[in-house]
């Protein structure tokens, strides 16, 4: 990063600081409300940006973690509806998005299909396989997954709250974006990963295997949006309904490309689209503005399309250069 | 000839097969007999003139939908928002012909019509015109696009269109007017033979205008269309306002042909089956029409076989799931019927945000 | 001591409806440097594949230092010591030259890669070669001189008692692949045996100690510098007597066709590519531009031809400005455009023959009327420059794709020339095809001239340059260092001026 973005970041970080402080002495409870509200919109986002971003560090497009959340979502339900356990229907959630990340490589990678359209399949497959299953009598049959305070550090003012006193899969996935940040660019398995994808042939010819590297790492991406998907149904939400991931499989894309592809990046922006999402559960609720909810519904979305559009425009993250593209040997 | 339209048909009517088996397999899982289901299922869709009708009126968005995805798919470009684009050209569609009165049929039903596929239009070419300009990936647009129409529809139906008739509080639109209602011929609604002379002509435009060799070349080699003087960025728009435009004029089909209005959340699968039949038909503009017709089949019966076999109609779903798995993997299906790789069989878009 | 560091017995290898190598035996000895000389599509790049674990060979035996092996890919070649550099670097642009070294070999500490470890090693290596190189410079931002350097170092970290040199000198100037030559002279004294892969006579006999020609995939000739001549081996290679430069006579320049001036362009990351060139070409001469690769040739094609933006500057044809037209407006100034890469921008490799015959002209009657096309038309059209250009195919509805690269040049020369041209702008037109379409093309492109078209030859090869140019311009770094008149123009005056020397 050159030295300039360096200073306009730090800028940026100031300032959101300095109004956040301003907001909060005005308001404390409401402030604490939204931002507390962010950071839970932002975990699944995260969660599912990692997922994609392990995917195209190594060259292959995921548009399936939609459908990777919505299945993961479904099992971590009826498991912990069957068994009891959250922990239990956690890890169903994680083995199901292995599962489909390994549907998608086995597709994506093994037989060479456009993996546009392999992420499709699992997207429709989810969907109707989720719908097919679901039993509509079915509940939880224990309460979801409640926040966890650590120590002193949640009885900080704001922060306390926001940060430090919430529910596991929320601190494991902090915890996973640093050990995904580290592991991408200071390890072997992370400077090989960034190499498959840039240039699969020159990782090639020093003897790294493009297609079995691709494989695992496809699959074991699966298991972010499986945690994911554990996170929306026993963590956020605490039930499983019909098409219930609405559409953030494909903003976790948007938070991954506006992240540059990297752990922190995402988490950053991860936050910013928790925020509208956030503001507009707020807006809702206590009827700031007279918008109707139609409207503060699409801005999410809307927010999306401005952010591709303008990371296009600046050209400034650039796609790794392999993306999108099957690797044939020789 | 005969022996190439065999093998380009070979793949589809496996994948189509191995769909259903695994189908059944379901069924059995769910303690109910695959063979009532599926004899329901077609009786549901083909056993009498009223089954044939609903097949056909399911058919006929589906088509539309079809088209949808296959015409950008020849220029290379995945449009994901049949969705949002046939629900903007159905509540269009339905303003027009409920919203105004006192003009004849003939030119009332083009005018909503119009109106519905202008809506749409414009919905798939905002897409288009994102790629060309900034090169935002039409994936992600059209996504968003179908979340943002969804919106934009469920306000205009519950606000400044609903209909305020009697006690209503569903999001609708009141029923378009008679003079903007599509006709039915016997068992034959006018609206599918829309839908079927709009294949051919999609047929028409893509292989033998020069247009549509522009749109094929951008689809095939987009640096060799551009040093051809082909304007790429023109094309990727106007090919996504045509494919926007198809979707558009499957949902003013329906509003004008089937419901009568415009109901919030209608069809909302369409956007997907659209992908489902248009690679059934390897982005042929003519092969969707069988392929829509088999899913409408499908869809028109499913009802039947639930009330007749138990079984969920959501089985239909998973059913288009597999075909299009099986489909998409033709490696698969080729392995099974010990067939040859042939030339250019594999549907490529090449992926990638646009941003390199 | 080994007594054979490499060798291959009787390797046979095909490819669907290729036999690419057919029988190959070829050794080499530590301390040796072994050249394999053949024309474009002799099985060159197959049998070092071969040799480097890429593909396995269906028939035959690989040995390396005495022991018969089974390679089941590259690594098992690099843990045996063979190093390669191959043709088309194998780096990762946007990667540190650190990291390209010790990908797949990385040191590690406490489970991460250990960078400062690394870049030891390199910094000793290099400075033990004489291969200086800053190795936390991003390789993108390198000239592909230094690009082939850390090719080298890649190989000699990995312990390479063998190194295979895939068309090394190509990208290189004159002087810098004598500069080449010497170093890897240099490696061979400590015991390093190198199997140096090339066309060029010239630099074959420089260097080899053994000579290896190939053709159609079989071992041609064996013999040494000492025995071999130019032409002699010229023979070997193509199979008939060749004539090394084309018959033309003296161009007869009249007006002005092209005239460039001052002309900036940027290259695709926004860095300025072609720096100010001003340059005129006359109907009836060949001006070449020659220069090493990623001088600004390709952006200064590109933009004459309207494939890309012109920062500043302006470009006119036939008195006409044409700055910033596109690519359609410029094209119907009656310019023709053989263009670099002819799978990315001359060719659609799915359309027929037909259609590829009417790419850029499909819009215009007779071949289209009314927006509708003429499919007769143009099936005729194609039949005619199929017939006048030897196109080998048999028919012009088969997929482009099923041509060879001969054939496909062949066919977009055909569809560029079938039409009247003011302009000609060849950029590589004979990159990677074999000798007899070299020489069709090389005609034809005099055809034009004496025709009365101004022809622009881009070309990467010198002595494409050198024996079709009647002036010859010489690019570095972006600007326009000098244009020479083709009888003073020498290989070693052009050499200097490809480095940027002007004195």
């Amino acid at each position: 990063m050159k030295t300039h973005q360096r200073r306009l970041l730090w800028i940026a970080a100031t300032l959101l600081i300095v109004l956040i402080w301003t907001f909060y002495s005005a308001n404390g409870p409401q402030t604490t409300a939204v931002l507390a509200g962010t950071v839970r919109a932002a975990t699944l986002l995260a969660l599912g940006a990692m997922c994609g971003m392990i995917g195209e560090r190594s060259g292959v497009v995921n548009i399936g973690i939609e459908g990777q959340f919505l299945m993961s979502a479904f099992f971590a339900f009826t498991v912990t509806s069957i068994t009891g356990s959250l922990f239990m229907g956690a890890m169903a959630g994680i083995a199901t998005g292995l599962t489909m990340g390994w549907m998608l490589a086995a597709m994506a990678v093994g037989l060479k299909v456009d993996q546009i359209i392999a992420g499709t399949v699992l997207n429709i497959g989810a969907l109707g396989l989720t719908s097919f299953f679901y039993d509509r009598s079915r509940s939880l049959g224990v309460s979801k997954y409640t926040n966890i305070d650590l120590g002193a550090l949640a009885d900080l003012p704001l922060v306390g709250t926001v940060f430090f006193s919430r529910p596991p899969i929320t601190y494991l996935t902090m915890a996973l974006l640093v050990i995904v940040h580290i592991a991408l660019f200071r390890s072997v398995w992370g400077m090989r990963t960034r190499a498959i994808g840039e240039h699969p042939g020159a990782a090639d010819t020093v003897g790294i295997d493009v297609l079995r590297l691709r494989y695992l790492n496809v699959t074991l991406a699966g298991g972010f949006a499986g945690l994911g998907g554990s996170y929306l149904a026993l963590e956020a939400v605490g039930t499983f309904s019909r098409a219930m991931s609405g559409g953030r499989g494909f903003l976790a894309l948007a938070v991954m490309i506006f992240g540059r592809r990297n752990p922190f990046g995402a988490y950053a922006a991860a936050l910013f689209f928790g925020f509208t999402t956030a503001l507009q559960n707020h807006f809702q609720l206590n009827s700031v503005f007279d918008i109707p909810p139609q409207f503060v519904g699409m801005l999410p979305f809307v927010v999306t399309i401005i952010v591709v559009a303008l990371s296009g425009l600046m050209g400034s993250m650039r796609d790794p250069a392999a993306l999108g593209q099957t690797y044939e040997k020789g | 000839m005969s022996r190439s339209i065999l093998r380009s048909v070979a793949v589809p009517l496996a994948a189509v097969i191995l769909g259903l088996l695994i189908g059944a397999i379901l069924i059995v899982s769910q303690n109910a007999s695959p063979i009532t289901a599926y004899s329901s299922l077609l009786q549901g869709g083909l056993g009498d003139g009223d089954a044939l009708l609903r097949t056909l009126q399911k058919a006929t968005p589906l088509i539309f939908g079809g088209l949808a995805v296959a015409f950008a798919f020849k220029a290379g470009l995945f449009n994901i928002g049949g969705q949002g684009q046939l629900l903007v050209g159905a509540v269009f569609a339905a303003a027009v012909g409920f919203g105004v009165d006192g003009l004849p049929m003939f030119i009332h039903l083009p005018a909503a019509l119009i109106a519905g596929a202008l809506a749409g239009a414009i919905w798939g070419g905002i897409a288009g015109a994102l790629k060309a300009t900034t090169g935002a990936h039409e994936v992600i647009v059209t996504i968003m696009l179908n979340f943002v129409g969804g919106n934009l529809t469920d306000w205009l139906s519950a606000n400044p269109w609903k209909d305020n008739s009697g006690n209503n509080i569903v999001a609708r639109t009141p029923l378009v007017e008679d003079s903007a209602t599509i006709p039915t011929f016997g068992a034959i609604p006018v609206g599918f033979l829309l839908a079927v002379l709009t294949a051919a002509g999609c047929w028409m435009i893509l292989e033998r205008t020069t247009y549509g060799f522009e749109v094929r070349s951008v689809g095939q080699n987009r640096n060799a269309a551009h040093y051809a003087g082909i304007k790429v960025g023109w094309i990727m728009a106007s090919t996504m306002a045509v494919a926007g435009m198809l979707a558009a004029l499957g949902g003013a089909v329906e509003s004008l042909g089937v419901d009568g209005r415009f109901e919030a959340g209608v069809n909302v699968g369409l956007g997907f089956e659209g992908i489902t039949i248009a690679l059934l038909a390897r982005a042929n503009p003519l092969g969707v029409i069988p392929a829509a017709l088999l899913v409408g089949l499908m869809e028109a019966g499913a009802s039947r076989m639930q009330f007749k076999a138990g079984v969920a109609p959501e089985l239909i779903d998973v059913i288009q799931a597999l075909i299009l798995f099986f489909v998409a993997a033709p490696m698969i299906v080729r392995w099974l019927l010990r067939m040859r790789q042939g030339d250019s069989e594999q549907l490529r878009l090449g992926a990638g945000w646009g941003n390199s | 001591m080994t007594d054979l560091l490499l060798a291959a017995r009787n390797v046979t290898k095909r490819f669907p409806g290729v036999l690419a190598n057919d029988d190959i035996s070829v050794e080499l000895k530590p301390g040796r440097i072994l050249a394999l000389l053949g024309e474009n599509g002799a099985g060159k790049s197959t049998l070092v594949n071969v040799l480097f674990g890429m593909y396995r060979p269906d028939g035959g035996q690989i040995i390396i230092k005495d022991e018969v092996v089974d390679l089941h890919g590259p690594d098992d070649a690099i843990s045996r010591g063979i190093g390669m550099v191959h043709q088309h670097f194998q780096l990762v642009p946007p990667m540190r030259v650190v990291e390209n070294i010790v990908l797949g070999a990385e040191p590690t500490k406490r489970g991460l890669v250990d960078l400062d470890e690394a870049r030891l090693r390199v910094v000793e290596l290099s400075e033990r070669y004489g291969l200086e190189v800053d190795p936390d410079a991003l390789v993108e931002d390198l000239p592909v001189g230094m690009q082939q350097r850390v090719e080298i170092l890649k190989a000699l970290y990995r312990n390479a008692d063998v190194l295979i040199l895939d068309e090394p000198t190509g990208v290189l100037t004159p002087q810098e692949a004598d500069h080449l030559l010497t170093v890897l002279r240099g490696l061979t004294e400590t015991g390093v045996g190198i199997v140096f892969i090339t066309h060029k006579l010239r630099e074959v006999l420089a260097i080899a100690d053994d000579i290896v020609v190939l053709r159609e995939g079989r071992v041609v000739g064996t013999t040494t510098p000492e025995q071999a001549t130019e032409s002699g081996l010229a023979e070997m290679m193509v199979g008939r007597s060749v004539v090394l430069r084309v018959e033309k006579s003296t161009a007869q320049p009249g007006d002005v066709v092209l005239q460039v001036d001052d002309l900036k362009v940027n290259d695709n990351r926004g860095q300025l590519a072609v720096d100010g060139v001003s340059l005129q070409v006359r109907a009836g001469e060949i001006v070449g531009v020659a220069g090493v690769e990623g001088n600004g040739q390709r952006e200064l094609v590109e933009a004459i031809t309207g494939l890309r933006h012109v920062a500043a500057g302006a470009m006119a044809i036939a008195g006409k400005p044409l700055t910033n037209n596109s690519t359609r407006q410029i094209a119907e100034n009656d310019v023709g455009h053989i263009p670099e890469d002819r799978e990315k921008h001359g060719i659609i490799a799915a359309y027929s023959l037909a259609e590829n015959s009417v790419l850029n002209r499909y819009h215009r009657p007779p071949f289209s009327s009314r927006g509708i096309m003429r499919r007769e038309v143009i099936y005729e059209h194609a039949q005619s420059v199929v017939e006048e250009f030897d196109v080998r195919t048999p028919s012009v509805n088969v997929a482009a794709s099923s041509l060879s690269g001969g054939n496909k040049q062949k066919l977009i020369v055909g569809r560029e020339f079938s039409s009247h041209i003011k302009l000609l702008v060849a950029a590589q037109p004979t990159r990677g095809i074999d000798i007899g379409a070299i020489e069709f093309i090389h005609r034809r492109i005099v055809e034009q001239r004496d025709k009365g078209a101004a022809v622009l030859l881009v070309s990467a090869e010198l002595d494409e340059i050198l024996s079709l140019a009647d002036r010859v311009a010489v690019l570095y770094d972006g600007k326009l260092v000098d244009v020479l008149d083709a009888n003073v123009a020498t290989r070693e005056k052009v050499g200097l001026l490809m480095a940027g020397i002007t004195d």
